[in-house]
């Protein structure tokens, strides 16, 4: 074997050992985390400032809502609100995930199938779902059910559509690799397709973490009234604005975090697409 | 065993233009037969059909007529019979240079630890069982497309089909590829189909030379130098060699000026 080849070619390859964060900006002294820290202060800063002017009925300010959110804590209505929030959120939101991602594949994959469901998808994702659930609950009752099915019809199309769109972007050359070791269909879709659109998958099940949190909260308002949506519905009937915002704000961390854990667990599913563009966080 | 004999091939589509269908006639009426063991090139300028012949013979695309035979079998659908090795490699980015080896292998249904056995001895053939671990794009173009070549052998076919597989490869590097390339072939005895557009590449591989031009065969040259060819930098020097690569300069070039 002749080393020559490599000896031209390895010193502009990456090796393994190579710290993909430097080579992304190689300028970047300030880490990424100490910016989003100091936005976060200045914003809260300004809030506490401005807020404080401000009849509180008409607005609140960070550190009322923390006294209102230690209250909430103490008296256990915040962890006990939560749990009951969280529950048809997880079905919803994994049952979105679970039939959303296989459609879009399978859309994707069989022009058939792409003509005749294709459309529903599309216009499923512009529905107005605000306007059915009254009808959702003629049909699935007040309870848990309604709630998760809200979730589930929010949250199920970013997912179905990213993956779907991913599928499409595979490059053809792949699946004729395939194809040239005699692969069968189902064999190219599960260890060609499937791989090559996980990025496209992990951003639409990001997508629509925003989306089933705000039809979760939908589902509270318009069905039983419950959990955290029913913490903010109460408040504001009481005009507490401070403890209003807590469950709000509750919800922004969790589906911050929710995005942060599934930007994890995209690294350790498809560690190979953050080495090759050479993202260090996202 | 290893021929492959393409009879009477003929491949036409239809290409869509600012709204208009036009028929291409990619291949018309194209026969030869690469004997066992031998190599042949296929060589002409873009647009002579010679990748769809190469594309037809592994099975990925369908001829409008004639058969494509290995051993006398006529095949219409990829096989294991066949192996290819694509112009960018193709490697599968999220698996190991291992593992993309070894993804043939378990095609053909290749299974427990004569899997990996298998796949690093082909990976070892080209050189590269120290990158084992390495997914393709911790690899160079030259030893990415090393693993392409690893792993259309590793299911060992009858012949080896590779399309312009050193074409994306700087000049160097493709040289040492083409040294390689006829090592393995003097080690293992396939049957290989090669497709490409460089000239003095056609001749410093191939026994013989297919010149396409508009979907036909123009000329078929024999190359008369010995294998094996020992060092290319002297092949090159040679008389044989200069008139074998002005023949087909000729004949590609001929067709060119006819456009």
């Amino acid at each position: 074997m002749s080393p020559d080849d490599d000896a031209v070619d390895l010193e502009t390859v990456p090796g393994p050992s190579a710290e993909p964060g430097v080579s992304a900006s190689p300028t970047r002294r300030v880490p990424r985390w100490a910016v989003t820290v100091v936005s976060l202060i200045v914003m809260l800063t300004a809030w506490e400032f401005f807020g404080r002017q401000v009849n509180p009925i008409f607005g609140s300010y960070p550190t009322a809502i923390a006294e209102a959110f230690w209250d909430l804590v103490l008296s256990g209505k915040l962890a006990a609100a939560l749990v009951q929030s969280l529950q048809p959120f997880i079905v919803g939101y994994g049952l979105a995930i679970l039939v959303g991602v296989p459609l879009g594949l399978v859309i994707g994959r069989f022009w058939v199938l792409e003509a005749a469901l294709g459309i529903y998808v599309t216009a499923g994702y512009a529905m107005p779902l605000v306007a059915l659930v009254p009808l959702l609950m003629l049909w699935l009752g007040l309870g848990f059910a309604v709630k998760a099915a809200v979730v589930l019809l929010m949250s199920i199309f970013p997912i179905t559509i990213n993956t779907w769109l991913g599928v499409t972007a595979v490059p053809k050359s792949l699946i004729e690799v395939g194809k040239a070791f005699v692969a069968s269909d189902a064999t190219i879709l599960r260890r060609i397709i499937l791989p090559a659109t996980l990025p496209y998958i992990m951003a639409g099940i990001r997508l629509a973490v925003g989306r089933a949190v705000v039809a979760m909260v939908i589902a509270e308002f318009f069905t039983t009234i419950s959990g955290l949506g029913a913490i903010i519905i109460n408040s504001a009937n009481n005009f507490d604005t401070a403890t209003m915002f807590v469950p709000i704000i509750v919800l922004m961390v969790l589906a911050t975090g929710l995005n942060w854990f599934i930007g994890q667990v995209e690294r350790w599913v498809a560690p190979w697409q953050a080495e090759i563009s050479g993202r260090d966080s996202h | 065993m290893g021929e492959v004999s393409l009879i009477d091939i003929s491949k036409r589509f239809t290409l869509h233009l600012e709204g208009k269908a036009h028929s291409v006639q990619a291949l018309d009426r194209v026969s030869f037969t690469v004997r066992n063991g031998e190599v042949v090139v296929l060589i002409g300028p873009s647009g002579c059909g010679k990748t769809t012949a190469l594309r037809v013979t592994m099975g990925l695309e369908r001829a409008t007529s004639g058969r494509v035979t290995v051993d006398g079998r006529e095949v219409k659908t990829c096989g294991y019979d066949r192996g290819m090795v694509f112009q960018h490699a193709e490697l599968l980015p999220w698996l190991t240079a291992l593992e993309n080896v070894m993804f043939g292998l378990e095609m053909k249904g290749m299974r427990g630890a004569v899997l990996r056995e298998t796949a690093m001895r082909y990976l070892d053939l080209v050189g590269l069982k120290e990158s084992a671990a390495r997914r393709p794009h911790q690899l160079s173009g030259g030893m990415q497309q090393r693993v392409g070549i690893a792993r259309a052998l590793a299911i060992d076919p009858a012949v080896l089909l590779m399309d312009e597989p050193f074409g994306a490869l700087d000049a160097q590097t493709r040289e040492s590829m083409q040294a390689e390339l006829l090592d393995i072939h003097a080690r293992t005895k396939k049957t290989i189909l090669f497709v490409t557009h460089d000239l003095d590449e056609a001749v410093m591989l191939a026994d013989r030379i297919v010149v396409m031009r508009a979907g036909r065969i123009q000329d078929v040259v024999e190359v008369p130098l010995p294998r094996p060819r020992g060092d290319l930098g002297v092949i090159r020097g040679t008389p044989a060699f200069a008139e074998t690569r002005y023949r087909i300069w000729r004949a590609v070039h001929g067709a060119e000026t006819r456009h």
